[in-house]
């Protein structure tokens, strides 16, 4: 370890993280500002979806009032219900949005007063309100049901909209500042002419690149302990059983972004220049890799389009062994692929680039 | 033994002929000036030497190691000061100089050693990105000597500093020879070069058009030496019957005798108790650059 300590790669590493680590807008973008998504995706809209419908009952509404108890049990769970003794008023507050509907009974007949503003809310309403109304049809005969109805999960846990993002956004954070590091220390780096300073220290090229990586990947780790960390504490992420898989999908990826970076890096003249292109890079294909939407619902164009993108196999690879369950052999496929796209970019990469900027 | 023994070297960009079959020999223990404007080439010739460009014809020897390819038993032998400042980013002075020193080997004490040095002990903590030019061209001159090395490379260490801290620099400068160490520093400014350097190579289009010590540049020079005295000191026609004055001229801060005997005509001045406020001024290394490229030097 002391001997290590003491070695150009290890004081390298250092400079190089010290740098990172006190560049305030690396550090927001690299960590913060995907964190700032998965706030927005896992806190805020993922509860929406849990969040009961509010009903205002104008007077009394036997149909609901004599509900068997595991009725009501149920029927409490999907509503929120408020009395009111006043229909006007109640409509009033259906069409101002502080409730989403009102009910009343007309002799047999329930009528539900709806607003359309929140189309999803009302076609739950709808459709709950009916199936207890054929509910108490049927009790109504006083002979049991002849069909019955159970419904069952695929996955061990629904794949919440947590779930979803987590895999994504940190694909696209690991990316964003694997491509952005490698971009800008190449530029400025050369811009300052500590590359050429570098080039004249008893230090070979393997070390300097060995050093670079070494801190992009630590980096990179830091960022998956920090997502999981967090999603699994603040927004009830859970992992499935090969989640660990994700540690070498991260490092590959990790290499596989520092490539596109070094491309961006080698062909642009400034630091600017390259950060800019790097960002050009990544962020479209961030979208169309699915890591801020699920893309099932994108025309078949669009995802046959998506995989030529890294990012995708790298998110699906992600998705896959951390939320779906799938084995570790599911990451096998991904790996290759960004592997070879690592390869491939790099070699790319070395014959664009020029020891000058002039 | 020779420090550096360069033949023939020749550089192109395109069209322009950056270095134009140069030849030169620095032996140890030299201070060596290249002096020269920008786009002279002397960027270009000190690379070649330091082996980070490859030559297009022509030989170098380095310490009597060959520099192309990239030569490792000659890198921990020379130190390099790159005309940007070659900083780590966001590091502190002392980190900064730290890392130089590990990628040689060289351990923390050495280092901040070098810090005390030259003057940025009270600097230690402060990242590279707040200190003055000045500063930053001192701790910049301190990781390039670090390692001790045998042969050190300035490249205009002084270039964007104002004069006060130029004239700061040079204490330094001129001391990181005294241990017999070759240095080799190119600069613009004729007066530095005149005060640090044993021998000048003045170079202008890509061509080294003389090399020797800044006295010998200017008395190969052969240019007249200017008199001047107080005003009333003597009139003009007292002034022009002084054996050896060639020309004579007056102004409002005295009368000016220009000569090829300074020596003589002082004499003669004293002789007739006309050394009122007398200054002699005689060639310097402007005057060289302007009778060697025929044109005024242009910084």
């Amino acid at each position: 370890m002391r001997a290590l300590q003491q070695s150009p790669f290890w004081a390298l590493s250092v400079a190089i993280l010290r740098g990172f680590l006190r560049d305030r807008a690396a550090v927001f973008f690299a960590v913060v500002f995907p964190l700032m998504f998965l706030v927005l995706f896992g806190g805020i809209l993922g509860n929406q979806d849990q969040s009961k419908v509010d009903l205002v009952q104008v007077g009394a509404v036997p149909l609901v009032d004599g509900l068997p108890k595991e009725a009501r049990a149920a029927f409490r769970q999907t509503f929120e219900v408020e009395q009111a003794k006043d229909r006007a008023a109640a409509l009033e507050k259906v069409r101002k949005g502080d409730a989403d509907v009102a009910i009343e009974q007309r002799g047999n007949d329930l009528v539900a007063h709806y607003t359309q503003t929140d189309q999803v809310k009302a076609a739950v309403t709808q459709g709950t309100l009916r199936a207890f109304v054929d509910g108490a049809n049927v009790a109504a005969t006083g002979r049991p049901p002849t069909y019955s109805f159970t419904a069952e999960r695929v996955e061990d846990d629904s794949l919440s909209v947590i779930q979803f993002v987590t895999p994504g956004l940190l694909g696209w954070a690991v990316a964003m500042s694997a491509a952005f590091g490698s971009a800008a220390t190449l530029q400025g780096w050369r811009q300052s002419k500590l590359l050429r300073r570098l080039q004249l220290a008893p230090v070979g090229t393997g070390t300097i690149v060995g050093a670079r990586v070494a801190v992009t990947l630590l980096i990179a780790f830091g960022q998956l302990a920090i997502f999981l960390g967090l999603g699994a504490a603040a927004f009830g992420l859970t992992l499935t059983g090969s989640w660990w898989m994700s540690i070498p999908l991260v490092a590959v990826g990790t290499l596989c972004f520092m490539a596109i970076g070094l491309l961006a890096g080698a062909l642009a003249r400034t630091t600017e220049g390259a950060v800019n292109l790097a960002n050009f890079l990544v962020l479209p294909m961030a979208f169309l890799s699915g890591s801020f939407f699920p893309l099932d619902g994108a025309p078949s164009w669009l995802q046959r389009l998506s995989d030529l993108l890294p990012l995708k196999h790298f998110n699906s690879g992600m998705l896959d062994v951390m939320v779906r369950g799938e084995g570790p052999a599911a990451a096998l496929a991904p790996l290759g692929i960004l592997a070879g796209f690592a390869v491939v970019v790099t070699l790319l990469a070395a014959r664009l680039f020029r020891w000058e900027t002039t | 033994m020779t420090a550096i023994h360069v033949t023939g070297l020749t550089k192109r960009y395109g069209d322009l002929v950056a270095v134009d079959a140069v030849s030169l020999d620095v032996a140890e223990g030299e201070f060596v000036g290249v002096l020269g404007p920008n786009g002279a080439g002397k960027t270009t010739l000190l690379e070649m030497v330091e082996g980070l460009r490859q030559p297009e014809a022509g030989g170098i020897e380095v310490l009597g190691e060959p520099v192309w390819p990239r030569n490792p038993r000659l890198q921990p032998r020379i130190g390099v000061q790159l005309q940007a400042s070659s900083f780590f980013e966001r590091l502190t002075a002392r980190e900064q100089i730290r890392t130089f020193a590990s990628l040689y080997g060289v351990g923390r004490a050495t280092a901040d050693g070098w810090l005390e040095r030259v003057g940025l002990t009270d600097k230690a903590d402060s990242r590279v990105e707040d200190l003055s030019g000045g500063q930053a061209q001192r701790l910049s001159i301190a990781c390039a000597l670090v390692h001790d090395p045998e042969l050190v490379f300035l490249d205009e260490p002084t270039a964007a500093l104002d004069p006060q801290a130029r004239r700061n620099l040079w204490d330094l400068l001129s001391s990181i020879n005294d241990s017999g160490r070759t240095v080799v520093l190119t600069t613009h400014y004729m007066d530095e070069a005149e005060v640090l350097c044993d021998r000048v190579a003045v170079m202008d289009h890509g061509r080294i058009l003389q090399f020797d010590t800044p006295a010998a540049l200017v008395r190969g020079l052969d240019a007249p030496a200017r008199i001047r005295v107080a005003p009333g000191a003597l009139t003009l026609a007292q002034a022009a019957a002084i054996p050896g004055v060639t020309e004579t001229r007056e102004d409002v801060d005295g009368v000016v005798l220009v000569t090829r005997d300074p020596a003589g005509v002082v004499g003669a001045l004293a002789a007739g108790d006309h050394l009122d406020g007398v200054t002699v001024q005689t060639g310097t290394l402007e005057d060289v650059f302007l009778s060697l490229t025929g044109r005024e030097y242009r910084a």
